[in-house]
């Protein structure tokens, strides 16, 4: 298998192989923070920090790691930047990780970061497998912070708490709750699919 | 948060219908989308969920009260609850391998599917953020279960229909089925009036 370049990773990341539009992953937590742009920009971040970092150790342990058990392995992996992540908001952003609530600890279920580990990290070098893990974070929060922006601006007339749409706007109340989260990702998904279609393997 | 005073019986309710698990909170999407093409492996993985989480939410709730909080460990819990959701989900597929061919078959695959279903951890990290009792952790494991297939169940039959469907071509597959989603969030959100609490 040939190796891609650092540049040809991020952009598969961000966008040919973006992993909430192309391979539908790590949806729950996508429609779950997205209807602030703050909540989000920090889920974002949680999730790229420990998607790189997950992968690099996946891949530094490569060689260590008995096939049947790899699963268990990078489970725990995946865990510990979590509680890394949890304790860290605890301490500095504890509104925050108030609001982001149980789904700084489901990043372990976050199917985008197994999905890297098991898929890339277990068979490259260090250096590609924290790349690539960069790159799908990104794209996963590229992804994230559009679903929140069009969610934050309709439904409060704001942006990251910022009051930017006229006094006399009238707020989708609509578009901060449940149903909308799904509307908005299945019409970006839309969109997506219909401008930029998948190519064919 | 929750009150010591709300019965079981309404924590069971409000999983199911006004804080459906799936509809409200978006835990375990990715199986949800993944297994809801037909009604039969819907149900299939279904069950799988309702007998997983109701057990799990109990056996997490004794480990994080009489294990984690005694030795100051809280901080551990993602790792020690996702290790007793695999644990017993290893534990269950290995029994009904030996003890039941028949159930094997129908839930054998599924099961593996369960360990990285975020709505088994969800609604382990949730009941310990509500403050739940354990009888209201044990009804809540359940009705979230049950509230989960439900809703996968619901959408298998319409996405059968949907087969038939002209849908726009870039909106096939995942696309129509979180707008269908969405739809079905919508309806569940006229339970809400129902139960006063969230």
């Amino acid at each position: 298998m040939m190796r891609d370049s650092s540049a040809t990773l991020l952009s598969k990341g961000l966008w040919s192989d973006n992993p909430v539009f192309r391979q539908i992953l790590g949806i729950c937590s996508a429609l779950a923070v997205t209807n602030l742009l703050v909540n989000t920009s920090i889920m974002g971040v949680a999730l790229i920090f420990v998607t790189a970092f997950s992968s690099l150790t996946v891949s530094l342990l490569r060689n260590a790691t008995p096939s049947r058990i790899r699963m268990m392995v990078q489970v725990l992996i995946i865990a510990s930047y979590v509680i890394v992540v949890d304790m860290a908001l605890k301490a500095y952003m504890p509104e925050i990780s108030r609001a982001l609530g149980p789904y700084v600890g489901l990043i372990i279920t976050n199917c985008i970061i197994m999905g890297r580990c098991e898929g890339y990290a277990r068979n490259n070098p260090p250096w590609p497998a924290f790349v690539d893990g960069l790159a799908n974070g990104l794209g996963y929060a590229f992804v994230l912070l559009a679903v929140a922006f069009v969610r934050e601006l309709l439904g409060f007339g704001s942006l990251f708490g910022v009051k930017v749409m006229p006094e006399s706007f009238t707020q989708w109340t609509i578009m901060v709750m449940a149903p909308a989260a799904f509307f908005v990702l299945g019409t970006f998904i839309w969109i997506a699919n219909t401008y930029w279609p998948k190519k064919e393997k | 948060m929750a009150h010591p005073e709300v019965s079981a019986f309404v924590i069971l309710f409000a999983a199911i219908f006004t804080s459906n698990i799936l509809l409200v909170n978006f835990l375990g999407m990715c199986s949800f989308l993944a297994v809801s093409r037909e009604v039969r492996s819907s149900l299939g993985l279904g069950f799988a969920v309702i007998f997983v989480m109701t057990v799990t939410s109990g056996l997490n709730y004794l480990v994080y009260y009489h294990i984690l909080v005694p030795y100051n460990l809280v901080h551990f819990r993602f790792i020690v609850f996702i290790i007793v959701i695999a644990a017993f989900v290893q534990l269950v597929e290995m029994v009904i391998e030996r003890y039941s061919p028949f159930l094997y078959t129908v839930l054998g695959v599924f099961l593996p599917l369960i360990t990285v279903n975020c709505a088994i951890l969800g609604v382990s990290l949730f009941l310990i953020i509500r403050n739940y009792s354990f009888v209201q952790s044990v009804a809540y494991g359940f009705g979230g279960g049950v509230g989960w297939m439900l809703a996968i169940v619901a959408m298998g039959g319409i996405r059968e229909k949907l087969k038939n469907a002209p849908i726009p071509k870039g909106l096939e597959g995942p696309g129509i089925t979180l707008i269908t989603a969405g739809l079905m969030a919508l309806s569940f959100m006229a339970f809400s009036g129902m139960i006063p609490m969230q």
